[in-house]
């Protein structure tokens, strides 16, 4: 079972000569660099697609109001916002974009592309990617593709304006919306943006398969590694989809083709289907790394054991292999057989199971630990709150009877935020802060991190609970002016309120970007294991040289060992060679680490 | 607390009686959940002297808490597909209905009705742009097309939603209203720049107006 491999030790790294700045920071293939870059990038396509949610708040929230201009509209040209009034194009595009930059620039980035290069190698024992090129490549190409895509502000027509999930003939056709140049960058960047995920999913698999220090099993790895090379298959598997189908997207909106358009016999469904048999994998790429790392988290920050480590495992596997099975549930109401829609209705149901037993598990994690509350912790803990009330929004919607009624409501914009950032970005932000001292060597500061968290609860609450509301009562998703109806205009206040509270909660997040740039020079100093946790990464330098670790790491129990009747001290890393190394020695009869059959010998031994 | 619009519609009672019953399992589901993790955070913040318990888990309740909300999604599931097959499955489309065609696209809705022979596609045939003019208990089966871009026929109080696929053949949905009254005709897809305003009005007249309103305008075509 345990394929690990000898790999080059990580002085051989260390002796090579420095390398110039451009090197090592520009097109570096120091897999830690590279996670950074993405950091950095997609941090600021955070900025932009939360300024983009903004736009699209301030409209609902004071319609066309005339007395409540948009503030910097005046900068913008009258093709977008008139007399500070934001027209309907640009409320589109505002809308598509807020989607496509949120999910695909941001969300999965900071997700995949910034943990799963800084974290894989470092949690495995490892000096570097399999590929470190392949790895500069996939960075390299995914900042192009980020540029092209706001490039598509800039050009005549505006950018596209079809939704984020681009539903053919509007997005096929540029006369249906008016977006010539913008639609066909968007296009454009998104083919490009695939390609830099394929090279990273490739990467990371290999890594994870090929390079595990001696002794790190398969069942010894933290899940943080487990959750992002399940994402690594999934992204592998599901991206292809998603890039061939843009490409006959293409061919249609640029070349007169008719895939999609039925003048010519395309049909327009067929997008759907391969759109979500991507978009749904996709929904758990981005979700279930966030997953790994408040494990990790919770874990560190309870002094215990993750609770039910093998199932945690098998429901990560459960979800990614179920996952392909329930695209159809977005399609309901598309067109699609009523009998496919009780299909899709079925295996959405169970893939509830999983994502419940992952909930109940942190929380018995938690049952009788000690509890740090450190801003880590505090993210964590906030992710598995608000995960929950995702999930269970949920289950209405995967009802096809009550789907009938919600869907394409606000009720479906409020589940997917509490998914994504009530879920996801309280994950990001908890793991940012968690790791943040081992990218740079410094702590961010608690203070500014915990008024952090608790104005983004607070906030975030108040924006999206609210829209359950407005779904609920059948406020339309991706309409500009709900006051145009009469059954809506009750809801004005809330949509007022709603918009009022995203502007804080924005504001909100200028907190943490300022915590970020000041603790790179003013944070306290962390040394190699500030949170006393024990996984490999802390015993390595903060930050790690080249190469990571001065010498192979060698790994003898799994990594969640806290509170260990076997130490003194409330954690046990996990290449600390065990005291007894008499035959039958000490674990206890269900500990993970049995039975492996894997007994490295304490060959050469170093504490970071 | 604003809440779900008042349902008209015959079969609009069920799916909001499956949306209360989700919506009853969830908020106890939510309550026990949210109550135990705020319970575990204040109950085992850390002390002085405080030991976490060493355990890797417990395989019979993880038993219990995979059966459980497996139990509950399978019930749920089960009682959707009564009320889901009533509004889609085509051999249960009603056959004594009032038809009507309904031509969708940017960004108006085309409604043909039969004149007094009772039949589309036939001389007596008449049009009224954006409104839906319909008798009160009787089966309403309405044909769909789309002339450029998918969008949705949403009647928020008849608990009715079926996107417009332009190309696809044969779309169609039925139901009844049970109220008389003015309520509207919504797009629930985006499709393009003026989809806000792609609304419509529906009329649902008391019994033997429709037939008086229809010969009506069938008579001034």
């Amino acid at each position: 079972m345990a394929t690990t491999v000898e790999h080059t030790p990580g002085q051989a790294h260390a002796e090579h000569h420095e390398p110039s700045f451009w090197r090592k920071y520009i097109f570096s293939t120091d897999h830690k660099i590279i996670g950074i870059q993405f950091l950095f990038m997609s941090l600021l396509f955070l900025l932009l697609g939360g300024l983009l949610a903004l736009v699209i708040r301030w409209q609902l929230g004071w319609p066309s109001d005339p007395s409540m201009p948009m503030p910097g509209g005046s900068a913008l040209p009258e093709s977008m916002v008139n007399s500070g009034i934001i027209l309907p194009e640009f409320y589109n595009s505002a809308v598509t974009m807020h989607g496509t930059i949120m999910i695909f620039f941001a969300i999965m980035p900071l997700l995949v592309g910034v943990f799963a290069n800084y974290l894989i190698p470092l949690q495995i024992g490892a000096p570097d990617m399999a590929f470190p090129r392949l790895n500069m490549a996939s960075f390299w190409t995914a900042f192009p593709a980020g540029l092209i895509m706001v490039a598509g502000f800039f050009v005549a027509g505006g950018h596209s304006a079809a939704g984020w999930t681009q539903y053919p003939p509007l997005s096929a056709n540029p006369e249906y919306t008016g977006v010539y140049m913008g639609q066909t960058l968007w296009l454009v960047s998104m083919i490009i943006l695939g390609f830099s995920s394929l090279m990273g999913a490739v990467n990371y698999i290999t890594t994870v398969i090929n390079m595990r220090a001696p002794g790190m099993t398969w069942f010894r790895m933290p899940l943080s590694v487990w959750a992002l090379f399940i994402t690594a298959i999934l992204i592998l598997l599901a991206v292809p989809v998603l890039t061939g189908a843009l490409i006959l997207l293409l061919f249609d909106s640029s070349l007169g083709t008719s895939f999609f358009l039925p003048e010519a016999g395309g049909e327009p469904l067929l997008w759907q289907h391969l759109f979500w048999f991507f978009g749904h994998p996709e929904v758990y790429i981005l979700i279930l790394p966030a997953m790994g790392f408040v494990s990790e988290i919770i874990a560190s920050g309870s002094r215990k054991p993750i609770f039910g480590y093998p199932a945690m495992v098998l429901a990560i596997i459960a979800i990614a292999f179920l996952g392909w099975g329930v695209w159809g549930h977005h399609m309901f109401q598309s067109g699609m057989a009523f009998t496919l829609g009780a299909g899709f209705m079925a295996t959405t149901m169970v893939i509830a199971v999983p994502s419940a037993i992952k909930t109940f598990n942190w929380m018995a994690t938690m049952w009788r630990g000690d509890l740090h509350f450190h801003v880590p912790m505090m993210h964590a803990v906030a992710f598995v709150g608000m995960f929950v009330i995702g999930g269970l929004s949920g289950v209405f919607v995967a009802s096809t009877a009550v789907d009938i009624f919600l869907h394409d409501t606000y009720f479906v914009v409020a589940h997917i935020h509490y998914v994504l950032f009530g879920g996801s970005l309280f994950a990001i932000f908890g793991a940012i802060i968690y790791w943040y001292p081992k990218m740079f060597g410094r702590l961010m500061s608690p203070t500014l991190g915990k008024i952090h968290f608790w104005l983004t609860l607070l906030f975030f609450n108040l924006t999206f609970f609210p829209m359950h509301f407005l779904g609920v009562n059948g406020m339309m998703r991706r309409i500009y002016d709900p006051t145009q109806y009469e059954f809506l205009q009750p809801l004005q206040g809330w949509n007022t309120f709603i918009t009022i509270s995203a502007i804080l909660l924005v504001i909100a997040q200028l907190i943490f970007a300022f915590n970020f740039i000041w603790s790179l020079f003013r944070g306290e100093p962390a040394g190699p294991n500030p949170w006393r946790a024990n996984s490999l990464e802390w015993t390595a330098p903060s930050p790690p040289p080249h190469g990571n670790f001065d010498a192979t790491p060698v790994v003898y129990r799994g990594p969640y060992e806290y509170s260990s009747p076997l130490s003194d001290e409330d954690y046990l890393p996990q290449s600390v060679p065990p005291v007894d190394e008499a035959p039958g020695g000490p674990p206890a009869p269900d500990d993970p680490e049995t039975g492996d059959g894997e007994s490295s010998e304490p060959a050469s031994r170093q504490e970071g | 607390m604003p809440w779900l619009p008042p349902n008209v519609s015959a079969h609009g009672g069920e799916i909001d009686g499956i949306f209360y019953v989700i919506l009853w399992i969830t908020v106890i589901i939510f309550l026990l959940v949210e109550g135990g993790l705020l319970w575990f955070i204040f109950r085992y913040r850390h002390k002085e002297g405080r030991k976490a318990e060493h355990t890797h888990g417990n395989w019979k309740v993880e038993v219990v808490w995979t059966a459980i909300p497996f139990i509950i999604v399978v019930v749920l599931g089960a009682m959707s597909w009564g009320p889901w097959s009533a509004a889609r499955n085509p051999a249960r489309a009603p056959s004594d209905a009032v038809e009507l065609a309904v031509h969708a696209s940017q960004f108006e809705w085309q409604v043909t009705y039969p004149g007094p022979d009772g039949e589309l596609d036939t001389g007596d045939d008449f049009e009224q742009r954006n409104q839906l003019h319909i008798p009160v208990d009787r089966p309403i089966r309405i044909h769909l097309s789309s002339e450029d871009v998918i969008h949705s026929f949403f009647l928020p109080h008849f608990r009715v939603k079926q996107d417009v696929v332009p190309g696809m053949e044969g779309q169609s949905l039925w139901f009844e209203a049970t109220e008389p009254g003015e309520y509207v005709l919504a797009c629930a897809e985006l499709c393009g720049t003026g989809h806000t305003r792609m609304m419509g009005s529906v009329t649902v007249y008391p019994a033997g107006e429709f037939e008086a309103w229809q010969a009506r305008n069938a008579a001034s075509n």
